[in-house]
């Protein structure tokens, strides 16, 4: 009954979008702050995103640079670090609490703020509404606020830098009672309810990011953009922000029941504990109960960050090896195994910490099936390159390096989801090394190549690609060089969290490979401070896109002006008639998404 | 016959148009209400888990046997019975609201738009009572071997095991003045707390009659946590359900919707309004019966 009234409401709301937007005929004028600071324009807000992320990125690089000469170099003292960080750092030797506190920053800032706002933040607002032919997201206002909400959570957790007491030093995973009792340690002080709040703007940033990323997939494709005929980029966007939607409410709750064990009083993750002399009246409550909360957030966290790469990297493989995507089906039904599965497996993350054996048996097994659907994206990968005609791109030696570095850390984690063997390895630095590897790197290569990729449609100019050359191998080179000595000083027993480990004989024999990872780490870091440079000087100076498609893509991105205004499209928004993948077809080297079906040709 | 049901069926999956027929806001909606059942389904569920590793836990009977104005009454759910059916009646107002929005008549809409507004602040004005009661409430447990006065907060809980009347006696005699003078005080309302405190200690202790005292060990700790806690993230979600039905009357009174044709955002609010509605039930469940 109500139908038709809906979707003439739904059409009125797009139409009503474009005369509000602009189609790209007429630009009406625009002050700067509606332009570039409360944009509603999804382009712009992808920007913002990107920009923001790669400054927590240089805040929380740096926070490893200083954990990496304290570790490097115990006995020495570095004055430097005293002009910068006061009393954190007197004399040059950083103070203990600072130690953890970077280690925590560290964490949060690369783990929340950057790979997962900076990451999918910057490629769903960029990519959703270009690849699926839509004129913006869903609700533009939201996704501002998206932004802004994200913002305003930097704000927070960078004051918390500045506390008298210092910032949050319990972990990024917050594990209670440490992080509980004002009276555990400094940075448990007021830096831990800054870390919560920051935590809870951040979860309503990515709430409304998701709701949008969601509704805007499924109702907002353009004619013809039938659920298979997405790019896996969108795919893999699409189980990100489900993932996001069902995982990140639950952190909420823990964050939320933290803070009142904190300041009301409560007894939810706390019982039976004596602290500075003194027996708390708490009672009742259980430290494992706040693990299985954040656990839940925690392991889909992880594929929050590595699915929109893995998406991105299946997209610019194909592209550069001019070759359809292996096995489109089953890459998508791998990305929806491995969102399933993503929410089932957190407790292995507590093997350790005195959950139920048998509980344990059956998270092995749900965690080891993880390696299935993985492997079929890998082989899929490989196989798309398979006597490809390559393209050896910036963005397609990043995916390859992915690809690397994917299977070089995933491969350890069949190691550590089996729980007899993560009893000897667990909080040592192999698992520093397997996920560092396979989330962190990663997704840092991933996240380069969709930035050398689109960065022509972010800015109409393309990156130096020499300086992307030296980007690509020193960073591909250095985290080889970084992680994969840890693997052997994991299994050695060298535990995680330390900050001198000159009081054991036994691990005085990593002194000097301590000190190799702590040079290659500071030689990445500036060599990634090269490329913000280059990625900076190229929106201004770069070499000028001359072309609307100048990778040779068939995806509806690469159909808008070369500096697309808000609405995208010039006109009608183009009508796909084809999957996203026809390259080498019928003698041709690649068929845009725009382009018909011709009689008795075969449709894929 | 079934070829021409094939050429007329459309295929809502192919773009161009919405999968499910509606418009993104409500797709929107009902995807943030999947968000927000799992926040409460963490509550719950830990909830759940911290209640049943305890060995005693307080009997709902007990605890919400209050009804205002009745005294000591011994009124077991009564009154959470009437908070519970105030908020079903304004789910049911609501979908009257919604209802006439279908019709496009904006008087039913704002009618029933305000009973809803009025049914969602008399649920939070009971819960503000219940709230006070319990905190404020003046029960007498055995703590440390002897008895005290406490109410229903977040650190202390004064519904464990009853304690035997020896024991009562007992700890009675180690009881100090100030305790006994509120003991004495939460049964005997004639005198004043002064009055009662220029009392000597056996005195006080001859006004106290040991078997109407009803002496108790004090209860789990983690109860007045998970109540309020949860409870309040409730309240807290009616209250915002109150301002955004409060923003759609103002924006029905003044035409807004009219002027759009159509009543959705009276829909949207519904469905926020069902769910916090729904989610009771289960607060309900979990505090309440079981």
């Amino acid at each position: 009954m109500s139908n038709d009234s809906t979707i003439h409401v739904h059409e009125g709301a797009v139409e009503h979008g474009v005369h509000h937007d602009g189609d790209g005929h007429h630009h009406h004028k625009q002050s700067f702050v509606s332009k570039y600071i409360f944009s509603q324009d999804h382009k712009t807000i992808a920007k913002q995103f990107l920009i923001t992320g790669m400054a927590w990125a240089i805040v929380g690089a740096m926070f490893s640079i200083i954990f990496r000469l304290q570790i490097g170099y115990p006995d020495q003292t570095f004055p430097f670090l005293e002009t910068f960080l006061g009393k954190w750092a007197k004399g040059g030797k950083i103070d203990p609490e600072f130690y953890y506190a970077a280690v925590t920053m560290h964490g949060t800032i690369m783990v929340f703020f950057v790979l997962t706002a900076g990451l999918s933040g910057t490629f769903a607002n960029l990519l959703i509404p270009l690849q699926i032919g839509a004129r913006d997201m869903a609700s533009p206002f939201l996704n501002m606020l998206s932004y802004w909400f994200f913002f305003l959570a930097s704000i927070i957790m960078v004051s918390s830098l500045f506390l008298s007491t210092g910032a949050h030093s319990g972990g990024w995973t917050t594990y209670p009672p440490l992080s509980a009792l004002h009276e555990a340690s400094s940075g448990s002080k007021r830096g831990v309810d800054f870390w919560l709040v920051s935590m809870a703007m951040f979860i309503v940033s990515q709430l409304m990011g998701g709701l949008n990323y969601v509704s805007t997939i499924l109702n907002m494709r353009t004619k013809g953009m039938s659920m298979t005929r997405l790019p896996l980029t969108i795919w893999a966007l699409f189980f990100t922000a489900v993932l996001g939607i069902l995982s990140f409410p639950v952190l909420l709750s823990a964050a939320i029941l933290l803070l009142f064990d904190r300041n009301l009083g409560t007894s939810f993750y706390l019982s039976d504990i004596y602290v500075a002399g003194q027996i708390l009246p708490n009672e009742g409550g259980s430290p494992i109960l706040y693990q299985h909360l954040f656990w839940f957030l925690g392991h889909p966290e992880v594929y929050i960050v590595i699915l929109p790469t893995m998406g991105m990297v299946s997209e610019i493989m194909s592209i550069n090896s001019r070759k359809p995507i292996f096995g489109y089906m089953a890459m998508v039904g791998s990305l929806f195994a491995i969102c399933i599965l993503a929410l089932l497996v957190w407790a292995h993350h507590m093997f350790v910490s005195g959950m139920n054996p048998f509980l344990g048996g059956v998270f092995v097994l749900l965690t080891l099936l993880i390696a299935i659907p993985s492997a079929i994206k890998v082989f899929n990968w490989l196989t798309t390159i398979w006597r490809g005609n390559i393209r050896f791109t910036p963005a397609m030696l990043f995916c390859i390096g992915f690809v690397s570095i994917f299977i070089s850390g995933g491969l350890t984690g069949i190691w550590m989801g089996n729980s007899t063997i993560d009893i000897h390895i667990h909080d040592t630095y192999f698992i520093i090394a397997h996920f560092h590897l396979v989330m962190g790197v990663a997704a840092f290569l991933g996240m380069f190549a969709g930035i050398y990729h689109w960065f022509p449609k972010m800015f109409g100019r393309y990156l130096n690609n020499t300086l992307g050359y030296i980007h690509f191998w020193v960073t591909l080179t250095g985290a080889y060089l970084i992680f994969w000595p840890m693997h052997y000083m994991g299994l050695a027993g060298v535990p995680r969290r330390y900050l001198d480990f000159s009081l054991w004989t036994s691990f005085n024999k990593f002194d000097s490979l301590n000190k190799m990872i702590s040079i290659v780490t500071i030689i990445v870091f500036f060599v990634n401070l090269m490329f913000v440079f280059n990625f900076f000087y190229s929106i201004f100076k770069g070499r000028k896109v001359r072309t609307t498609n100048p990778w040779d893509a068939t995806t509806l991105e690469w159909t808008t002006p070369i500096n697309p205004g808000h609405g995208n499209w010039v006109g009608e928004i183009p009508e796909v008639h084809r999957w996203a993948y026809d390259y080498g077809k019928d003698g041709r080297d690649f068929i845009a998404q725009t382009e018909p079906v011709k009689p008795g040709e075969t449709g894929h | 016959m079934a070829t021409t049901a094939a050429a007329t069926k459309t295929n809502w999956w192919n773009g161009g148009k919405s999968p499910f027929n509606v418009e993104y806001g409500k797709l929107m909606m009902w995807y943030f209400l999947m968000s927000d059942a799992f926040t409460f389904g963490a509550f719950l569920i830990s909830y759940g888990t911290i209640r049943f590793s305890q060995n005693v836990w307080a009997d709902p009977n007990v605890v919400f046997n209050a009804f205002p104005g009745a005294g000591h009454t011994n009124l077991p759910l009564a009154f959470v019975s009437v908070m519970t059916f105030i908020l079903i009646i304004s789910s049911v107002t609501m979908v009257l609201a919604v209802h006439a929005g279908h019709n496009n008549d904006k008087k039913g809409v704002m009618k029933w738009l305000a009973w809803t507004i009025v049914g969602g602040l008399a649920f939070l004005g009971c819960q503000a009572w219940e709230w006070h009661h319990l905190i404020t409430g003046e029960h007498v447990v055995l703590m440390d071997n002897h008895l005290d006065v406490i109410g229903q907060t977040t650190r202390v809980n004064p519904w464990g095991q009853m304690v035997n009347p020896a024991t009562v006696m007992n700890a009675l005699q180690n009881t100090p003045h100030d305790a006994l003078v509120k003991i004495v005080g939460s049964h005997h309302h004639e005198m004043t707390e002064v009055q009662l405190a220029a009392l000597s200690d056996s005195q006080l202790k001859g006004m106290i009659d040991t078997a109407e005292l009803h002496v108790r060990e004090t209860g789990p700790v983690a109860f007045g946590g998970f109540f309020y806690g949860i409870t309040g993230f409730h309240g807290f979600h009616v209250f915002s359900g109150v301002i955004i039905n409060i923003i759609m009357l103002v924006m029905t009174s003044k035409d807004v919707f009219t002027n759009k044709g159509h009543y959705l955002m009276i829909e949207k609010a519904g469905l926020y309004w069902h769910f916090v509605d729904l989610v009771w039930v289960f607060v309900f469940l979990c505090f309440y019966l079981i």
